[in-house]
């Protein structure tokens, strides 16, 4: 029984790395690596990462909901797979290596949404290739999953998603209510309301809004939290 | 192996390649039929949407063979060509060819007794290719109803051409003017024309002129086309320039 345990653990340890097995699996350090990146480290607002997907598809809230998950599932794998590999890449071609990871993975993700999703991938249709040429990604890549576990670097990559999500459907939300009355293409600003004279600002609908939208949450998150300010 | 040698370097990246190259063109065979079905089902849907019936994708294709009667691939000179099947001219690579040599397709639908032309259009928007079919009364001049679809159009702006409230605006626009001559439909920017069909002209989409002007050019330059065969098939008076 007791050796029983013993070969189990053993198989935990070589899954996980040490440190990970005596600290658990959502042990204080692990459920950092999933809450740090929604707040004091995230990936568009601290690291300014990803602004570029974030100015392209956040005039609606959908395509912005749907990328975040592609997003999510795009980097906890291609950081599973390149933590799994970290002891095997040459190191002179780990950019190239993650970058095949990454871009297999997001052929794969749109082709099964193409076959099983079908309106779900005509949702996304130009999105879909952006996130290889996101920055997170290749970020957390480089940054983690070379130098991490496995499964820490699943969750890093999970935390790092949804960082990114939270501000992509934030700032989507503002845009959608303001430039255009709705959510998620519902009506949502009452009829009375335009009777009274008030309009959509159309001027949300367009890129440059966005980067200030960031600007604003950037601003607010800082004034908070002056940690954040950097000391030249 | 030291890992950093030019051998080992090499050897993984070939390693690599082949084993991702392999495990995406095992994933594109075996999802190609599901995916291909899908765009079946969705032109079915599209053809049958100008004519005003709404379905689902999985009813389209019984749906589709209950209300189109006809479908006719003919040549730049309007007469029936029997060498290619309708329902497969691809228009992406027919509009790469000399006119001559192009297919067009043509869908004629019978909706309670009604006849209505149904003609596909594919045309250039701004970042990329758009399409679209429109269904023509038996009158050939007064539009039944049209659909649009988009590959990269930015959402929100032009890829709201989709969206049902634009298409609505062609709903009983005329595309040739009082003496038969040939129009099409504008989308015109700064419409003032509010409900009036016989303008051949509705109004554009705020943010997005390129969109629309692709819209134009796709509906006049796809239209056009078809007159030789309208003019010979039907009684109506169709002038061409």
């Amino acid at each position: 029984m007791a050796q029983n345990k013993e070969s189990k653990k053993q198989g935990l340890i070589l899954f996980l790395s040490d440190t990970e097995e005596r600290e658990g699996l959502l042990g204080k350090k692990n459920r950092k690596l999933l809450s740090d990146p929604l707040t004091d480290n995230n990936p568009i607002t601290v690291q300014v990462l990803g602004i570029c997907s974030a100015l392209a598809i956040t005039v609606q809230l959908k395509p912005a909901i749907v990328m975040s998950i592609a997003v999510m599932a795009v980097m906890a794998f291609s950081n599973m797979i390149i933590s799994a590999l970290r002891n095997l890449i040459p190191s002179r071609i780990r950019i190239i290596v993650q970058l095949v990871v990454v871009a297999a993975l997001v052929i794969l993700v749109d082709q099964v949404l193409r076959a099983y999703a079908y309106d779900v991938s005509k949702e996304l249709s130009v999105f879909v290739g952006l996130i290889i040429t996101n920055c997170i990604v290749m970020g957390r890549l480089e940054a983690f999953a070379l130098g991490n576990g496995v499964y820490k670097s699943f969750l890093d990559g999970i935390g790092n998603a949804a960082g990114y999500a939270f501000i992509l459907i934030l700032v989507a939300f503002f845009r959608e209510l303001l430039g255009a009355g709705k959510l998620l293409g519902f009506e949502v600003i009452p009829e009375s309301f335009y009777e009274f004279g008030y309009e959509n600002n159309g001027l949300m609908l367009l890129s440059p809004m966005a980067l200030i939208t960031v600007g604003i949450i950037i601003w607010v998150q800082r004034s908070r939290n002056r940690t954040l300010i950097e000391q030249n | 192996m030291d890992r950093n040698s030019n051998a080992y370097t090499f050897i993984f990246a070939i390693i690599l390649v082949a084993v991702v190259a392999s495990a995406l063109a095992f994933a594109a065979t075996n999802l190609q039929p599901a995916q291909a079905e899908n765009v079946k089902q969705e032109k079915m849907q599209n053809i049958l949407a100008t004519v005003g019936i709404e379905t689902t994708r999985d009813s389209a294709e019984a749906l589709f063979n209950k209300y189109i009667v006809e479908q006719v691939a003919l040549n730049d000179q309007g007469k029936e060509r029997t060498d290619v099947d309708a329902f497969t001219v691809d228009l992406k690579k027919e509009l790469k060819k000399p006119v001559e040599e192009q297919a067009f397709p043509l869908y004629v639908a019978d909706v309670e007794g009604s006849q209505y032309y149904i003609v596909p259009l594919r045309g250039k928007g701004l970042w990329d290719a758009i399409w679209g079919y429109v269904a023509l009364k038996d009158d050939v001049n007064t539009i039944k109803g049209a659909v649009f679809d988009h590959k990269g159009e930015t959402p929100g702006l032009g890829a709201e051409i989709t969206q049902g409230w634009f298409k609505k605006r062609f709903d009983d626009e005329k595309i040739m003017d009082e003496s038969g001559n040939f129009i099409g439909v504008s989308v015109a920017k700064g419409y003032q024309g509010g409900d009036n069909k016989d303008d051949n002209a509705v109004d554009a989409i705020a943010g997005a002129t390129i969109t629309g002007d692709g819209v134009t050019d796709m509906i006049s330059e796809r239209l056009q086309r078809y007159l030789p065969y309208f003019k010979e098939k039907t009684n109506v008076k169709v002038a061409m320039q």
